[in-house]
């Protein structure tokens, strides 16, 4: 056997415990981004990440450079094939992910784990830019325990290192400790108002409603539970049958799908007329749509600012909704919308496409003969039609052919509020009376904590406005009429137990509740933008903070930080000396009588003085001055008992005056 | 370029004393406090700036505030860090340094006996190219050994030390120089081969009674008796510890070695012989006593006697 030349010790192989929490952090990191990997590749990452843990604890070394580099191909392979190039954030975080998971094959000696730790904490703030919700950001900010617990075993020469959980505990008290520096840094550090460059696509949107509609399309949407928008009210919320929040109005029928005008070749007009009874205020904020509509409560009275209202009192924003977005609407609850209709739209409300359901077209041309002129009489029947006539509320209907509203109406006898609003707006027309479809949101949850109505994809909702002559639109929900707990109750209540054992009732009033949580994340943190900035030192009279203010403030705040800091760092506690404390206060008991300690004068001439000075208390004085010299002097420390002995006897010496 | 910024601070620290804190050394014990310890980023530290800077931008740029409270908790992490490791340092004390034996050439032995009133890790001590890395629990002092490499015989001055820490993180590196005012006792070099004393004749006769190999009788222990020579099992039935007194016929006569025969050398020469003829009776377990000028030590054996003649040997002008 050859001598071995020392090795430095940035080149000794790291020990078990730091190569353990290595890979703890590791494994966060790819549970972390394994949502939205492609599984395979999350899989194999995950057997790689095993496979050499359990190669290292068998055997201390790197792994052959013959298998790491045929991976290092493959993963490259992996994410070219998966996402057709390595660029952007999607396919970015994917080869981030495995580059991380492949260091650990060669990782041995302290200064890769630096390098592989520093990896770690940029793939986990990679992960938030796919989720900042408030549970992932958690989850992501105690992924930085693992890491710094890595960084300290690094460290040569510790105490014994306890457990493995045990061990991330001083790392959880240094993030802890550097919580408020880190919020005041969040708070000031200032804004970009424009990205320095390209801003990612924000595929992380959903998309919500779509600009058409056709039966049976909207599934997707209704069992999705995430929040689509919450929404404030000025004064009482309006009650749970008029909370409908129109997105578009659909006029176009091509006998499968219902369609806006198009907006490039329909001439812009101005906002239908509408008078008003009574209207409300609320505050909407927004998730990203990614589309430009903002769905407003019923009827509108004008659009947000940076928005526009459309003729049919639809409301664009200007650009596409990218962010979550804040606005503030004041609609109509009672009202008259267009009560003299125009030839244009009289002709659009009751057009049809020819040849197609020709059932319903008999079905309309009955009834008109048998109300006369009367169309609210022919809605009425429409709406007994759909209570009485056998149907059925579902998410899972049978399809529909060529003349899919006869089909529905009757054969299949089964759908939801799509196919409810579509037959039945195909009815009226077909009997003459102009009516339209829209779709929106309707009904949510109303989470009494917070004051706040919580809607969800879910509620996601299609209903029909007829026009009729002296009330203008008048907005008949058909699905109301097979369901009525749909309009009532909401969504959930009218899918039964349609849905998917996690949306059962109390888990669903959990997450309703736990809901104001996310809202108050949603808003107070993830939508603390530039703007919000400006505004955040109002309350200390400055108006608009710029950012050379902002700079200033978190310089200033840092110093204090560190002064704090510091202050903590330089504490000592000095080690209490319990016999000069109890001789002190011997000291001032004399005191008191006049006998003060001179400063360059000792204990033993002190006492004797003092014995003197009262020869009444001669005896005790010469004890406790023998006490002290000798609890002082004969031992390294003064021993336990006879110290509390002469602290007790100072205690109750207590000075007699003597009447002379 | 090691060489070259070594030559550098060491220039520094000759012409400029007041900048760069150059300590005189000073007596023991030889506590740590915040105006002798320097913290300055480790290479780690500077890149990890680096990557908290790109965090930084990045989360900036894709407005994702919750990547921003990420990068700023651990930003705020390693500042905090800088603190500890600063605390890691501050009130460190050295409270004595024991020094071993080693000829001239040899390494020498030192234990350094730290004391804090609170635990610390990860507390590093450089000595040349060396370095060692101790914690201290709080309680106990820790004994840290180095060692201490050795030139020429003679009352050698304690190196200045580097004590330092990049605990917690290794972001950090703090750190302070002790220097005691100390020297330890190199004992000379002996030459490597030479003629053995010259020993008297009537020595042979003085055969007597001497430690040896064959167990005698148990005694009290002394201090200086050697450790292997304590009777565990037989002090343990005592109040005291026990030692095997060991008793052989004395095989070897008494030498008597004296600087004043050795007249045709020079006086390191002559300090040579006299080493190695002490290193061999004390290998020989001989009797010998040691005339040097000005310090007549006389008969005697054992390590104690050893030393004391060894002792006398370095501090030889």
């Amino acid at each position: 056997m050859t001598p071995r030349q020392p090795r430095p010790p940035s080149a000794r192989p790291i020990d078990t415990r730091a190569f353990d929490l290595l890979s703890l952090t590791m494994a966060l990191v790819l549970g972390l981004h394994a949502p939205h990997l492609p599984w395979w590749l999350a899989i194999a990452l995950a057997l790689i990440l095993g496979w050499r843990w359990w190669q290292r604890r068998q055997r201390i070394g790197r792994v052959p450079r013959w298998l790491k580099l045929p991976l290092l191909a493959m993963l490259t392979l992996a994410v070219i094939v998966q996402y057709g190039n390595i660029f952007g954030r999607a396919p970015g975080a994917a080869l981030a992910v495995g580059l991380l998971i492949l260091k650990l094959l060669e990782t041995e000696v302290a200064r890769d784990v630096r390098v592989g730790i520093s990896f770690a904490c940029f793939a986990l703030m990679v992960a938030l830019l796919f989720d900042q919700g408030l549970v992932a950001t958690v989850v992501v900010a105690l992924g930085l325990l693992p890491a710094l617990a890595t960084l300290r075993a690094l460290e040569p020469g510790q105490l014994p290192a306890p457990s493995l959980p045990r061990a991330l505990l001083p790392s959880l008290a240094l993030t802890a400790a550097a919580l408020p520096l880190a919020l005041l840094a969040f708070l000031l550090v200032p804004r970009l108002s424009s990205p320095l460059w390209g801003a990612p696509a924000q595929d992380q949107a959903r998309t919500g409603l779509g600009d058409s509609m056709t039966p049976g399309n909207f599934t997707d949407l209704l069992t999705d539970d995430h929040p689509a928008m919450r929404v404030s009210f000025d004064g009482a919320p309006p009650a749970p049958d008029q909370r409908y929040f129109r997105a578009y109005v659909m006029w176009h029928f091509d006998g499968r799908s219902w369609h806006r005008p198009d907006p490039r070749y329909a001439p812009s007009r101005p906002p239908a007329p509408l008078e008003v009874a009574s209207s409300v205020q609320y505050r909407i904020s927004l998730q990203p749509t990614r589309r430009r509509v903002l769905p407003m409560l019923d009827v509108p009275l004008q659009a947000p600012a940076q928005a526009t209202q459309q003729a049919d009192r639809e409301v664009m924003a200007d650009k596409p909704v990218n962010d979550p977005l804040d606005y503030i609407g004041r609609s109509a609850l009672r009202y008259r919308l267009q009560p003299d209709l125009d030839e244009r739209s009289r002709r659009l409300g009751l057009s049809l496409p020819a040849d197609f359901n020709p059932r319903t077209h008999a079905l309309a041309a009955q009834w008109r003969q048998r109300h006369g002129s009367d169309d609210a009489a022919i809605v009425q029947a429409a709406l007994a039609l759909f209570h009485n006539g056998g149907f059925r509320y579902t998410l899972a209907p049978a399809p529909l052919g060529r003349d899919s509203v006869d089909d529905f109406l009757f054969d299949t006898h089964e759908g939801f509020c799509e196919h409810y609003s579509s037959a039945f707006t195909v009815l009226m027309r077909a009997a003459g009376i102009p009516a339209r479809v829209v779709t929106g949101y309707q009904g949510g949850y109303w989470n009494k904590f917070g004051n706040y109505l919580l809607v969800r994809y879910s509620d996601a909702h299609a209903w029909s406005e007829v026009w009729l002559a002296g009330r203008g639109w008048v907005r008949v929900d058909p699905t109301g009429a097979v369901r009525p707990e749909r309009v009532s109750l909401g969504a959930a209540a009218a899918a039964g137990d349609q849905l998917a054992w996690y949306r059962n009732d109390w888990l669903q009033g959990l997450r309703n509740r736990w809901d104001i949580v996310n809202r108050w994340w949603d808003q107070g943190v993830i939508g603390f933008d530039a703007l919000r900035q400006r505004g955040l030192l109002t309350p200390f009279g400055i108006r608009d903070a710029d950012t050379a203010t902002l700079g200033v403030l978190l310089a200033i705040s840092g110093v204090l930080f560190i002064g704090i800091g510091l202050a903590w760092a330089l504490l000592r506690r000095q080690p209490r000396d319990p016999l000069r404390g109890a001789l002190r206060e011997l000291e001032r008991k004399l005191a008191r009588k006049g006998i003060a300690r001179r400063p360059a004068e000792g204990p033993q001439h002190y006492l004797s003085r003092a014995a003197r000075a009262l020869p009444g208390q001669r005896e005790e004085l010469a004890s406790l001055m023998r006490s002290y010299l000798e609890l002082r002097y004969a031992h390294d420390e003064p021993p336990t008992e006879p110290l509390r002995a002469f602290q007790h006897a100072v205690r109750d010496f207590r000075i007699v005056d003597v009447v002379k | 370029m090691r060489d070259l910024l070594q030559r550098l601070q060491r220039r520094a620290e000759r012409r400029l004393p007041a900048l760069t804190r150059y300590r005189r050394p000073e007596n023991l014990p030889i506590e740590l406090h915040r105006r002798r310890i320097y913290i300055v980023p480790t290479g780690f530290g500077l890149g990890f700036s680096v990557l908290l800077l790109v965090m930084l931008v990045g989360a900036l740029n894709y407005s994702n505030n919750a990547g921003l409270l990420l990068t700023c908790l651990l930003g705020a992490s390693s500042a905090a860090s800088m603190l500890v490791a600063f605390r890691s340092l501050d009130g460190l004390r050295l409270g004595h340094i024991r020094a071993g034996h080693a000829a001239a050439g040899q390494p020498l032995e030192l234990i350094l006996a730290f004391d804090s009133r609170r635990p610390r890790n990860a507390i590093r001590i450089d000595l040349d190219a060396s370095t060692i890395a101790f914690a201290l629990d709080g309680h106990a002092s820790a004994l840290v050994k180095l060692t201490l490499p050795t030139e020429q015989r003679g009352w050698q001055p304690l190196p200045r030390l580097r004590v330092w820490s990049s605990w917690p993180l290794g972001l950090f590196r703090a750190w302070s120089w002790l220097h005691p005012e100390q020297s330890v006792l190199v004992w000379p070099r002996a030459e490597t081969a030479g003629p053995p004393p010259q020993a008297r004749a009537d020595d042979a006769r003085h055969l007597r009674l001497h430690r040896g190999d064959e167990l005698a009788a148990l005694r009290d222990y002394h201090a200086g008796d050697p450790q292997r020579h304590i009777a565990w099992k037989a002090s343990a039935r005592h109040e005291n510890l026990l030692v095997k007194d060991f008793e052989q016929p004395q095989s070897h006569p008494q030498w008597q070695l004296d600087w004043r025969q050795l007249g045709g050398l020079d006086n390191e020469a002559r300090i040579a012989r006299l080493a190695r003829w002490l290193n061999e009776a004390q290998v020989q377990r001989r009797h010998y006593s040691l005339w040097l000028p000005g310090n007549e030590i006389p008969g005697g054996s054992g390590p104690l006697h050893y030393a004391r003649c060894m002792n006398a040997l370095a501090q030889l002008p």
